[in-house]
């Protein structure tokens, strides 16, 4: 069994900006540790020298001009937000009570 | 009999001849799911007074060329639709009302005047097999409502198969468009990445996903690839390459086609009767003059890990943007703006994505990156390379697209590992990029669809079209339909 700790969940989880709560942070050490566990199969495989596939297109940069184009209004941007005010997203304060 | 068991291209010439207009055929739409939506769940949201609307225009419209003319479709729920409701199924898009614009598929699909009727169910953001991490009533199978339509684009082939629409779209990242046709019965396409603009999609694997069409024949949805087809420059990994008329392509000769069938599509863990189902579809491509020859993915058994590690890194960095700030349900308990990420997140997200979410976070975090990411993007070379070289001396490659047909319901959801290990036929096609089909071949004892699956060189979706079109003209599984509703 891979060993992923309490502690290395709740720190994953925090990276993640997820909150979990004790009970879910045993399940996801039984999960994730199952996951990875499964995951060392690949540790089978002599990978040295191959070079990793991050996209299977051979993509190169694509440029084009820096020009104005339509797109959407400053009030169309707010029309599906939780909240703004004055043109702005509005946040509860960065150093609030927590 | 309904009017969708027509082809798109029989009801074009019935509405040319006006034996029918575009208004009978979005009341049809609209008729079958008033009659059997309640037991198979596939939409999320309707859109009738527009689609009515647009009917009635269309009808009134002096010019009826366009390809799609008034035929009606519905949309998976993670493509973004301007003004109508997109939620991909999870609760922290439950107020997502007005999103701003169409994806580009979208935009095409009404450029030839298709007709969308509404949105549709699927797991979660995507991630699952089953449809049940939807975060609202799971899709059921119209064949047999008691069993998964298959996911994550459950919605959209249980909406075909059911009668519902003419066509749907899907997405695929592992086998999300044809693993669900497969168990629906229906024909879903994943094409190769990058022949369609992910331009909208709400993005799960970027590297991966893949949107496709859902159709019940080989016809329809080559008609419909053709339609979303294309670059967009608004999605820069959309390929800059011609689009063949792929209906041309339909000739049913396909002598000398020559089909690789990897041994581990017919291994341990595929069901017997799915197996018979393929041998006796090979029989039917010998009967047509094709050949097939055994061959090895001898890097296939690693293809399920390797997908888990990387769609779940992408996802981790992908579904940052559910921050709850621009849009999504922000929650309500949170005091400071870390609150506002974590606590919307941890609110509005269901154990799935949150798993994956995780995973995919650790897979990414520092001393892990190598081991896992980097490793498993290695694997992925060797994966695409074991397709190459079979694709050096073969036209296509047949076997199964899932091991099993549709499971019942909650049979699996305790056994993440079992239920991600069933996409084995499927993963190992999106992590290499080329094109796949799903379509009926076969019944099992209990009278649910199997699927074929026929996999394709890059960018040659003819050929996989051409395979697919002549084994379905050969055969009847695709005249079958699921016993629903109405006096049944």
């Amino acid at each position: 069994m891979a060993d992923i700790s309490k502690e290395q969940v709740k720190h994953v989880a925090h990276l993640a900006r997820l909150a979990v709560t004790d009970e879910e942070v045993e399940q996801l050490v039984d999960e994730l540790s199952a996951i990875i566990d499964y995951a060392e199969q690949l540790n089978e495989l002599d990978t040295d020298g191959i070079e990793p596939t991050t996209h299977v297109l051979d993509l190169k940069n694509i440029m084009r001009k820096d020009e104005p184009k339509e797109w959407i209004t400053q009030e169309e941007a707010f029309k599906n937000a939780p909240d703004h005010e004055d043109g702005h997203f509005r946040v509860p304060s960065i150093l609030g009570d927590s | 009999m309904s009017l969708f068991d027509h082809t798109i291209k029989e009801l074009e010439a019935k509405l040319h001849n006006k034996e029918i207009t575009v208004q009978d055929l979005v009341d049809e739409s609209y008729r079958r799911i008033k009659e059997v939506d309640g037991q198979v769940n596939a939409f999320l949201t309707l859109d009738e007074e527009n689609a009515r609307a647009k009917a009635k225009e269309l009808d009134e419209a002096a010019d009826a060329t366009a390809s799609l003319f008034g035929v009606p479709g519905g949309i998976k729920d993670n493509i973004v639709t301007k003004g109508v409701r997109t939620t991909c199924a999870s609760q922290f898009l439950d107020n997502f009302n007005d999103p701003l614009y169409d994806a580009t598929v979208v935009q095409k699909l009404k450029n030839e005047q298709a007709i969308s009727v509404g949105k549709l169910n699927m797991d979660e953001f995507a991630m699952g097999s089953t449809n049940e991490n939807s975060s609202y009533t799971p899709t059921r199978n119209p064949w047999n409502t008691d069993y998964v339509p298959g996911g994550s684009s459950g919605g959209s082939a249980a909406a075909v198969a059911a009668g519902e629409v003419l066509f749907s779209l899907g997405s695929d990242t592992g086998g999300s468009i044809r693993q669900p046709a497969s168990f629906c019965g229906v024909v879903g396409m994943k094409p190769t990445y990058g022949r369609v603009s992910r331009f909208g999609l709400v993005a799960f694997a970027s590297s991966l996903d893949q949107i496709g069409p859902i159709t019940r024949t080989v016809e329809d949805n080559a008609r419909v690839l053709e339609v979303i087809a294309g670059h967009d420059e608004m999605d820069t990994t959309s390929a800059n390459i011609d689009v063949p008329k792929y209906t041309e392509a339909l000739t049913k000769d396909i002598s000398g086609l020559k089909i690789a069938v990897p041994k581990e599509y017919l291994a341990e863990g595929v069901a017997p009767e799915v197996r018979e189902s393929i041998l006796e579809a090979l029989k039917v491509y010998e009967s047509l003059g094709a050949t097939w020859e055994e061959v090895s993915l001898p890097h296939s058994k690693y293809a399920v890990s390797a997908y888990y590690l990387l769609s779940s890194s992408e996802a981790s960095a992908n579904l940052a943007r559910f921050d709850g700030v621009r849009y999504g349900v922000r929650s309500e308990n949170a005091d400071n703006l870390i609150d506002v990420f974590k606590k919307s997140r941890s609110e509005g997200f269901g154990p799935e994505v949150k798993k994956r979410i995780m995973l995919g976070t650790f897979a990414l975090s520092s001393g892990y990156y190598d081991a896992y990411y980097k490793k498993a993007q290695k694997v992925r070379t060797l994966i695409k390379q074991d397709f190459d070289k079979i694709f050096e001396d073969f036209d296509v490659i047949v076997g199964p697209t899932s091991p099993t047909p549709a499971y019942k319901v909650g049979e699996l959801i305790d056994d993440p590992l079992t239920m991600y290990a069933n996409d084995i036929l499927t993963i190992p096609v999106n992590l290499a990029g080329v094109p796949g089909i799903s379509l009926p071949c076969g019944f099992s004892e209990n009278g649910l669809p199997i699927g074929l699956q026929i996999i394709g060189k890059y960018f040659d979706e003819s050929t996989v079209y051409r395979a697919a079109h002549a084994f379905e003209q050969a055969t009847e599984h695709h005249k079958k339909r699921p016993q629903l509703g109405g006096a049944n």
